[in-house]
């Protein structure tokens, strides 16, 4: 509440088609490249692209489909909190099942 | 997010409370339109991060055992089809353009533009459920869906799989890591069902919307509905973003 100026932008701010023209055609190519990439002999790095790629097309459509670029601190906050206990929880998960049979693979 | 008070009549607040004119939407607990909007985009997505949460635990659950049982994983998922998958994905990027365009028109207050962007959101969300129908009718036939009826035949003598053993000329798995392409396909059907559910409430929610819409009810300056509907169908989209290459894309190599 103490920027009131920036909270009103917050809330009356219209993104543009133009914006959700040039995000759509992005997802679009991404997806052509995640699959192009697919096909590639990269080994490990197989996944490691394609998770790399899901990871930035999710983050454009967070940004921008979803608005969170033009949102309010509190929308920002919370988002950003909630991925941030979703990756530690996972992280940790898969920490543990990756090290309990430590030296024993 | 009630709407149902979203029809401006030219309805005032009360009068003994003195205050000036505001819309008939706006809720008497709140100061202002801008802090209704904010609290019910906050509560939206609060529900996504329960949502978040949800799906993380499958694919969590998906990762450990395909760690563990990588060649039944790898097998497996070479029964999927790459082309189906790719056109699904495009459709549901397109449906989730046609819906940021219907958050757009309702800003404007673009009655008719909104209208056409939600039947065109509607028609993608329908042909991607229609693409997913044609998988799973193909994984039917062949006895891929776990349960007694399960089949190992791919998987213990992948030439009796032609299509897919030209591709791929996959090796013959041993019957106890045969068994667990089942895992596999369990975990499938569970995330692209439940992925396919929320595909069908966002479907039936769009359907009440387009009527609500053509009535005038998010064109009068009362988007909150229709704003946050599209923060759940991007989602539902975000989710698939990340099953597509999960499942289909990166065990192509052994």
């Amino acid at each position: 509440m103490t920027d009131q100026k920036e909270m009103e932008e917050a809330a009356h701010h219209i993104v543009s088609p133009v914006i959700y023209l040039i995000v759509g055609s992005t997802l679009l190519v991404l997806t052509g490249v995640t699959v192009w990439a697919s096909y590639q002999e990269w080994g490990n790095f197989n996944a490691v692209a394609a998770l790399g790629i899901a990871v930035v097309k999710a983050m454009i459509v967070v940004l921008f489909f979803m608005h969170v670029k033009y949102s309010s601190k509190l929308t920002k906050l919370t988002v950003f909190c909630g991925l941030f206990t979703f990756l530690a929880l996972v992280g940790m998960t898969l920490a543990d099942y990756a090290s309990r049979a430590w030296g024993r693979w | 997010m009630p709407d149902s008070t979203a029809i401006a009549h030219g309805a005032h607040g009360a009068p003994e409370h003195g205050h000036e004119e505001h819309p008939a939407y706006l809720r008497h607990h709140f100061e202002n339109v801008e802090q209704q909007a904010d609290a019910a985009g906050f509560a939206m997505w609060l529900f996504l991060l329960t949502e978040v949460m949800f799906f993380g635990g499958l694919f969590t659950a998906y990762l450990i055992y395909r760690n563990w049982y990588y060649p039944a994983f790898v097998e497996a998922s070479h029964q999927l089809n790459i082309f189906w998958g790719t056109l699904n994905t495009a459709v549901l990027i397109t449906s989730s353009f046609t819906m940021a365009m219907g958050v757009w028109c309702a800003e404007m207050r673009k009655q008719r533009g909104l209208v056409l962007c939600l039947v065109l959101t509607f028609i993608l969300g329908i042909g991607f459920l229609g693409i997913k129908t044609v998988e799973y009718k193909e994984k039917i036939e062949k006895h891929h869906v776990p349960g007694f009826h399960y089949s190992l035949q791919s998987f213990i003598d992948p030439a009796s799989d032609p299509e897919i053993y030209k591709e791929y000329h996959d090796k013959p798995l041993a019957l106890d890591m045969a068994r667990h392409t089942e895992v596999y396909f369990s975990l499938y059907f569970a995330m692209t069902g439940m992925h396919a559910l929320h595909m069908i409430i966002g479907i039936a929610i769009l359907g009440f919307m387009i009527f609500r819409a053509r009535a005038g009810a998010y064109t009068a300056g009362h988007v909150t509905f229709v704003e946050n509907f599209g923060l759940y169908w991007h989602f539902v989209d975000i989710v698939w973003i990340f099953l597509f290459p999960l499942l289909y894309l990166i065990s192509r190599h052994q």
